[in-house]
């Protein structure tokens, strides 16, 4: 295990540690103390790495991770894993605004709560909440799947394009162009293996799914001629 | 303006009286006539390329005064008068070095062919200047033809990912666009072919329309712990520009810097190549003349003038533009509009074609239908080939090279051995607007509208 102290090295140092992982390095456990609320803990990370960051983070951690496992003890700040590629953020607690916007690909997991616009502009990544959401998420997502155990916020889902939206609760309002949709058994394959990987007690004839309508795909012209 | 007939065959009405000759009216006008009928037909707004067509005050309004008994030129083709710029000096390790200070501003692969692409990646290349990524991701050919290319980091976040930001030579983080500050991208249908599909992560053929406002940020405070995060990403390395349109200049340029920008890229309303609403290009914006001087003002109150340097696009087209705009105290330009014309776009031997559109050469602005006859703003395979990136190449590092000579040719009658160094004072204005605009005196005074501790 190697422990990088940010109460004795500056952020700088602490990523370009991380970065000068190698693929195929020895060191794969890393623990960072002392994170006191930093932004952009371990972003650009792009190495087989496990790392642990005991305690809450500011703006923009794990952004655009790739390959790593990166676990947050405490809470995080806006925009957790936004573009993540590939690889698994946990946060134990809650989520700030815009978790996973426009991730990729990856696992995002936040166990407490995420506010507003989680899974903004997605573009192919998992993301399982635990708890509740906020208003105007997934709004434009594009494509992957977002989970939610708890409840979901007004607009959910607004201007949507091919991601899918599982919630559990209730919504308390869909946006524009989103809807909610039959739930088939490839359906529940995908919620089911989510739910697990995620550690969530939940079960998947719990959800509903919702989706586009897809009828913002194309102008709509009234061409009488 | 009234217009009056004179191909009307009667003069007088049945009782012998004079006719009233038929006068057009100058508010209701055949085009706007001619868009009601059109808006009353489709029911959807006129979507178009092409930038502000209104008359402007611009660059043509300005002249320089040259050399005189006070100043003495510098020998055309024999004494030295330099044209390099470096860009990002203020935090990136590795600041961009241009021979020419005219780069090619952000079109996106999508908007543009694969070949179109390639072609200004060659030119650009030979010119010893830059080219810039767009709406739509970076492609390797982008990559393999430009020496140094600029990674647009923007809304839509399409094609987004920590490789291509690492194997960029600089990021623009694109908060608005000249054409349209306060709107998004769009690119229709007919162009979302499945590559481009593929690259945005879109299902193929729809309509896409772009968010306007990033995902994960939203004031200058916000902005600045982002660039924290790209310059993490990135080890510090390339330089980040931000892009701005042209809505409040003087505000903008300021929290850009306070932002943590390296470059500051600035573009007028005449800036061309994004397709929106006609109502958008030609209503919302500040033609680029009225901006740079108000930003250059940001920049020196700051104490950045220089440091951070000032990049302006929106309308430029000859070696006299690039001149203008550095004297009033741009750093470099931009040009995306004229680029595509250097490459063949609009040419007049499309004629026939582009009749058989409704349009005419020179006017042709349907870009985002995917349909250009000259096969750069397409993603059809037929029309695609009509275009041969290596001749396009060349032509765009001729004419680069022939506004490089224009702004030398001018620099040198100023008695200016950088083009750096022109200056404010080099410059006069013939109109009234242009002089308030651009703090310049009108030609034959020294007052312009406007100038402290003046009054009418």
């Amino acid at each position: 295990m190697q422990t990088l102290d940010m109460a004795e090295i500056d952020l700088r140092e602490m990523n370009a540690t991380l970065h000068a992982q190698a693929e195929n390095t020895n060191q794969t456990a890393w623990e960072i103390e002392n994170p006191r609320g930093a932004h952009a803990i371990a972003c650009g990370l792009d190495a087989p790495i496990e790392v642990t960051v005991k305690g809450s983070t500011g703006y923009y951690c794990a952004g655009m991770n790739k390959q790593a496992t990166i676990n947050i003890k405490g809470s995080a700040g806006p925009g957790v894993a936004e573009n993540m590629m590939s690889g698994t953020v946990v946060i134990d607690g809650d989520a700030s605004q815009y978790a996973g916007a426009t991730g990729h690909g990856g696992l995002l997991v936040i166990k407490g709560n995420a506010s507003s616009r989680c899974g903004i502009s997605m573009k192919g990544i998992d993301i399982v909440v635990h708890g509740n959401i906020g208003h105007m998420s997934a709004f434009m997502a594009q494509s992957g799947n977002l989970v939610v155990c708890g409840d979901a916020g007004e607009a959910l889902g607004d201007s949507l394009y091919e991601a899918r939206l599982f919630v559990r609760g209730s919504v308390k309002s869909l946006g524009a162009d989103c809807v909610e949709k039959e739930m088939r058994p490839e359906h529940l394959e995908i919620l089911s293996d989510l739910l697990e990987r995620s550690g969530a007690d939940a079960r998947p004839e719990e959800f509903k799914r919702y989706g586009s309508a897809r009828e913002l795909y194309t102008f709509k012209i009234d061409n009488a001629y | 303006m009234t217009d009056t007939t004179d191909s009307a065959p009667r003069t007088t009405i049945d009782d012998g009286a004079p006719c009233t000759t038929p006068i057009q009216s100058a508010t209701f006008s055949n085009p706007i006539n001619a868009e009601i009928r059109r808006a009353a037909a489709t029911g959807i707004y006129d979507i178009r390329g092409g930038g502000a067509k209104r008359k402007l005050p611009h660059f043509d309004d300005l002249l320089f005064l040259g050399a005189s008994i006070s100043r003495y030129p510098l020998e055309g083709y024999r004494e030295k008068c330099d044209t390099s710029v470096t860009l990002g000096t203020r935090f990136a390790k590795n600041p961009i070095k241009l021979d020419i200070p005219i780069t090619i501003a952000g079109m996106s692969f999508g908007a543009l062919s694969g070949p179109a692409k390639e072609a200004l990646g060659r030119g650009a290349t030979l010119a010893g200047t830059s080219t810039t990524t767009g709406d739509g991701g970076m492609t390797s050919e982008e990559r393999g033809h430009s020496n140094k290319l600029v990674y647009q980091y923007l809304p839509s976040r399409y094609g987004m990912n920590p490789d291509d930001l690492r194997r960029a030579d600089a990021i623009e983080i694109v908060v608005g666009q000249g054409a349209k500050p306060g709107g998004g991208g769009m690119l229709l249908g007919q162009k979302i072919s499945d590559r481009v599909a593929e690259m945005r992560n879109l299902p193929k053929g729809i309509d896409q329309r772009s968010a306007c406002r990033h995902p994960d940020w939203t004031g200058p405070d916000d902005l600045e712990i982002k660039i924290l995060e790209l310059r993490e990403i990135t080890g510090w390395k390339v330089p980040i520009y931000i892009k701005v349109g042209g809505a409040r200049p003087y505000f903008d340029t300021t929290l850009a810097v306070k932002a943590g920008a390296d470059v500051v890229v600035l573009d007028g309303m005449q800036g061309g190549t994004a397709a929106t609403q006609d109502v958008f290009i030609e209503h919302v914006g500040q033609p680029i003349l009225a901006c740079i001087r108000e930003a250059v003002r940001a920049l020196q109150d700051l104490g950045m003038h220089r440091e951070v340097q000032l990049v302006v696009s929106g309308g430029i087209r000859t070696g006299a533009d690039v001149a203008k705009a550095m004297a009033l105290g741009a750093d470099a330009v931009a040009i995306g509009t004229a680029a595509l014309i250097a490459l063949g776009d609009n040419d007049p031997k499309w004629e026939a074609e582009y009749n058989a559109l409704g349009t005419t050469a020179g006017a042709y602005d349907d870009w985002h239908e995917g349909r250009d006859p000259a096969g750069i703003t397409t993603q059809d395979p037929e029309l695609m080939q009509r275009f041969d990136p290596i001749e396009g190449g060349r032509r765009l590092n001729n004419y680069l090279r022939v506004m490089t000579l224009e702004a030398q040719t001018i620099a040198r009658a100023c008695g200016k051995s950088h083009l750096h160094n022109l200056e404010p004072e080099d410059l006069c204005a013939v109109t009234m607007e242009a002089a308030a605009m651009a703090k310049i005196p009108l030609a034959g005074t020294d007052w312009y509208p406007g100038k402290p501790n003046t009054s009418y």
